[in-house]
């Protein structure tokens, strides 16, 4: 009984104390009209809980720190200026929401690596609806867990990989949740180092300089429905495992050594339902290891895959390739991957007992490809009448190109995807 | 107007071959460009079908007709008449009736689909490859008193300039993989007046990009507009060259 | 009017003409006569400027024919197979020569009334026969009233009216004081025409003689007979 009452009195001042910070919470509202004109003294007078409401307006005032648990809001987009010499918002406090504002211009200095809005060790974050223009580094996250990063736009002008920062750069945390982003003109739209447990959905990831998105060595990841177009490389996906990728459209990452996405040292991946357009390599993979690729569209993209020779154990299964002018290449003869039941464009057999499965395997090999992977310079030679004869005494007789690189039951029709 | 070249004209003109070629020209431009989806496309299959039918028409058309005219030819050099004139016009009134077939069949259609400069890449690289051939065709009869041998040289010119002079290149590459060939491949391929227009051309489109390394010294060198008069200069060499060498010759010919 | 120095003439290693020298005038009317391949097509066409030669110089008036071609604006040439394009009407070919020549002197019409030219001027050149062929290259080389004519086997494939209103045509030139050059083979025809007889062999010119001084030396008044006749005596 003496038990039970004590267990009362602790309940009851648990919710004592969770309550008294929504009722003792106040409002704190900064503007030009208000009792508080800048944002530090706002987060000087706020305790945890507090919500700031930063009216429309320009605020210069250098670097500003949250260091308590609050809501920051902004009302109609105010402006937060770093004036090109500070960090604009950093947070060192659990519990914080960012929502609303413009932040702007950030320092450029590579040694510190400022951002527009930069976590320090931190959990439960929000930030949502903001606008990070012509900062170095977007967003910065590092040591952090249970952050929330929604519906921003992180736009910047970098001409060089060197001289600018990632849209959203995620270093040593988990459970992060990346929604609805959009990114652009970047070094890497999103990247991930060593980050795990974590889920990047319709993020729309363009112009970046180098990739849309970047894993390295983040582990047990998934990013669904993202949309990467015209970057130097779609995604890089490096050094990681369990990485699930579904839905995404990796479209025109055309360029000399532009890729749809990246895979280099990866193991036990899943690939469902990406549409690949436009690229000039939609997929690149070295040193890939058991990697289900499946039920994808290859459209238009000079190489389909290009699959270098120390990939083993690859199932590549009910993909439609469409109008790519290489399929597959190799740089190397022995293939230890496995085709099946892909649709091929270029298929020319033919299925007399109706199975819809061609009666003859496809080898989308083609010589050309072969010789091209082998010797570059003979990529001159692409659209010659020469290359177009090479590769059809090859189809009606294999003999250079490896025969186990082979679809043994290609379909007649494209998959519905 | 020289006279002698608007009745060339006329004759080639009235030739129903040149008027097929013209029709058959339009048909594979028409439906390249409604079958494919997009216009670079359709422009990267058309480069195939004119890399391949324009100088195998120019030089195999202008062979016979050269021989077809040798009297009429004797008739002209009987009045008087420089012979050069002769030899000019008979060489304008091919190369420009074949060129005006080339633009009526192949032009208007590239014209509309695909965008200006990439047109009239196409366009001109197609003009002076119809003039190259024409050139060439000058040069193969003039050399070759008999009409089969001088036909069979001319298809043999045009079978070295379409496949074998590739097969040359892919074998020298293979040859000498291990060095870094890349820029004097790039020179090798400039000798042949189709390779430099297919890389020409391609280096207008998208697919550039798939060139990788060498794709790109070439696009550094011919992509500039130094490389591009350099690269005119030596499609207009290959006119002159073998257009030369033949009215000299053609200059001592007993007829 | 035309003389030539010296000409020789090699196709690869057969000697064609040999050293050959000529003198044509005013009012002759010679026929160039000899075997098949004796070097009489060539030498017209060394006239014509068609054939150069690898050694020797012609003479046109006085002028070498090397440097200027305008000599001959004053020769027609009546080829031995006229070869025209083929889509060109006969009324093209005219009037494209007539462009050509550009001629300021009056035009000779009457070949070309007497052949009735007028009546077939849309008649494409393909479709002609050898005869027709043949009257189109004759009207051609009368039509500029030129001071020489070259006529190379003239009646060669014409009817028998054709062939005598050329013949009359060419009695006519020459009664103008015109040099005619004949080749022909058939010597029956020549009778009536020729002033003068050359008779070539392998490239050599076995004898230019006039037609009186060829039937004296052979006795005979037919010119096919005098020249079977002169080949038959012993050289001198």
């Amino acid at each position: 009984m003496q038990y039970i009452s004590i267990m009362q009195k602790i309940c009851v001042y648990i919710s004592f104390l969770l309550l008294s910070n929504v009722i003792f919470a106040k409002t704190i509202v900064v503007g030009k009209q208000t009792q508080f004109a800048t944002i530090k003294a706002a987060i000087a007078f706020a305790t945890n809980g507090d919500t700031i409401i930063v009216q429309q307006g320009l605020y210069k005032e250098g670097n500003i720190l949250i260091n308590k648990s609050i809501y920051f809001i902004g009302e109609n987009m105010p402006i937060l200026d770093g004036d090109k010499r500070y960090e604009v918002l950093s947070v060192k406090a659990n519990f914080v929401t960012i929502k609303g504002f413009k932040i702007q211009h950030s320092s450029f200095a590579t040694l510190d690596d400022p951002g527009g809005i930069k976590l320090y060790n931190s959990h439960d974050i929000n930030i949502l609806d903001n606008y990070l223009y012509d900062n170095f580094f977007g967003i910065y996250i590092q040591y952090c867990k249970n952050i929330l990063i929604k519906n921003n736009i992180v736009e910047a002008f970098g001409k060089e990989e060197q001289e600018i920062g990632n849209g959203i750069h995620c270093w040593k945390s988990d459970s992060l949740q990346i929604i609805g982003n959009n990114l652009s003109g970047n070094r890497d739209g999103i990247y991930f180092e060593f980050v795990t447990h974590s889920v990047i959905w319709r993020n729309i990831s363009f112009k970046n300089i180098r990739y849309g998105l970047h894993f390295m060595f983040s582990n047990d990841n998934a990013y669904f429905t993202n949309y990467f177009k015209n970057n130097g490389a779609g995604v890089a996906v490096m050094f990681s495992k369990k990485i699930i990728m579904m839905n995404n459209t990796f479209a025109e990452n055309w360029g000399d050594a532009a890729y749809g996405i990246l895979l280099k040292e990866i193991s036990d991946c899943y690939m469902q339902g990406n549409t690949f357009t436009k690229n000039t390599s939609a997929i690149f993979m070295d040193g890939t290891n058991r990697f289900l690729i499946e039920k994808n569209v290859f459209k238009a993209n000079g190489w389909g895959m290009k699959i270098q020779a120390n990939c083993m154990d690859n199932v590549i299964d009910h993909n439609n390739f469409i109008g790519n002018t290489f399929d597959v290449s190799t740089n190397g003869t022995l293939t230890l991957n496995t085709f099946n039941q892909n649709f091929w464009d270029k298929y020319e057999g033919y299925d007399l007992n109706k199975d819809k499965i061609g009666d003859v395997p496809y080898h989308p090999l083609s010589l050309y490809s072969v010789i091209v992977e082998n010797n570059p310079p003979a990529m001159l030679l692409y659209r010659s009448f020469m290359v177009s004869l090479l590769d059809k005494s090859e189809k009606l007789i294999p003999s250079l190109t490896p025969d186990n690189f082979v679809d043994l039951k290609p379909l007649m029709q494209s998959i519905r995807l | 107007m020289n006279r002698i070249l608007k009745y060339v004209i006329v004759d080639i003109v009235k030739n129903k071959i040149v008027l097929a070629y013209a029709i058959i020209l339009a048909l594979f431009s028409w439906s390249t460009f409604s079958l494919e989806d997009n216009a670079s496309k359709g422009l990267l299959t058309l480069l195939n079908i004119i890399l391949l039918t324009v100088p195998l028409v120019a030089i195999l058309f202008s062979t016979i007709y050269i021989y077809k005219s040798s009297e009429f030819i004797e008739l002209l050099v009987s009045h008087p008449i420089k012979r050069s004139k002769i030899w000019w016009s008979l060489f304008a009134g091919l190369a420009s009736s074949l060129a005006i077939a080339f633009i009526v069949g192949a032009g208007i259609p590239i014209l509309i689909y695909v965008d200006f400069l990439k047109a009239f890449m196409m366009l001109s690289v197609g003009i002076l490859i119809t003039i190259i051939f024409v050139a060439i065709a000058f040069l193969s009869s003039i050399l070759c008193r008999d009409k089969a041998k001088g036909i069979g040289v001319s298809i043999l010119l045009w079978l070295y300039f379409a496949l074998l002079f590739d097969g040359v290149v892919l074998f020298l590459m293979f040859q000498f993989s291990d060095y870094p060939i890349e820029k004097i491949m790039v020179g090798i391929t400039a000798l042949s007046p189709i390779d430099l227009s297919r890389i020409l051309i391609l280096l207008q489109l998208d697919v550039s990009a798939m060139m990788g390394y060498t794709g790109a010294i070439f696009k550094d060198f011919f992509g500039t507009s130094i490389g591009l008069v350099i690269s005119f200069t030596l499609l207009i060499l290959w006119i002159v060259v073998p257009f030369s060498i033949s009215l000299i010759k053609f200059k001592r010919k007993d007829l | 009017m035309i003389e030539a120095k010296n000409i020789c003439k090699r196709f690869g290693k057969l000697e064609v003409l040999k050293n050959i020298n000529l003198q044509f005038n005013k009012g002759e009317c010679i026929a160039l006569i000899g075997p098949n391949g004796c070097g009489k097509t060539t030498l017209i066409k060394s006239i014509l400027g068609m054939v150069l030669p690898n050694s020797g110089e012609i003479f046109f008036n006085q002028k070498s024919i090397k440097k200027d071609i305008n000599y001959r604006k004053h020769i027609g040439y009546m080829p031995q197979i006229g070869k025209y394009p083929e889509n060109m009407t006969i009324g093209q070919i005219i009037s494209m020569v007539k462009g050509i020549r550009n001629n300021a002197t009056l035009l000779d019409e009457s070949l070309y009334q007497q052949f009735e030219i007028d009546k077939i001027l849309q008649k494409r050149m393909s479709t002609l026969s050898g005869g027709t062929t043949q009257k189109v290259s004759a009207v051609l080389a009368f039509l500029f009233n030129p001071d020489v004519l070259i006529l190379d086997e003239p009646t060669a494939g014409l009817d028998p009216l054709a062939s005598e209103i050329l013949k009359e045509k060419i009695i006519a030139e020459k009664a103008k004081g015109k040099l005619v050059l004949i080749t022909s083979h058939l010597l029956s025809e020549l009778d009536d025409l020729v002033s003068q007889v050359m008779f070539m062999q392998e490239g050599n010119i076995v004898f230019h003689k006039t037609v009186e001084t060829l039937k004296k030396e052979a006795g005979v008044d037919k010119i096919s007979k005098a020249i079977i006749q002169v080949l038959k005596l012993p050289k001198v």
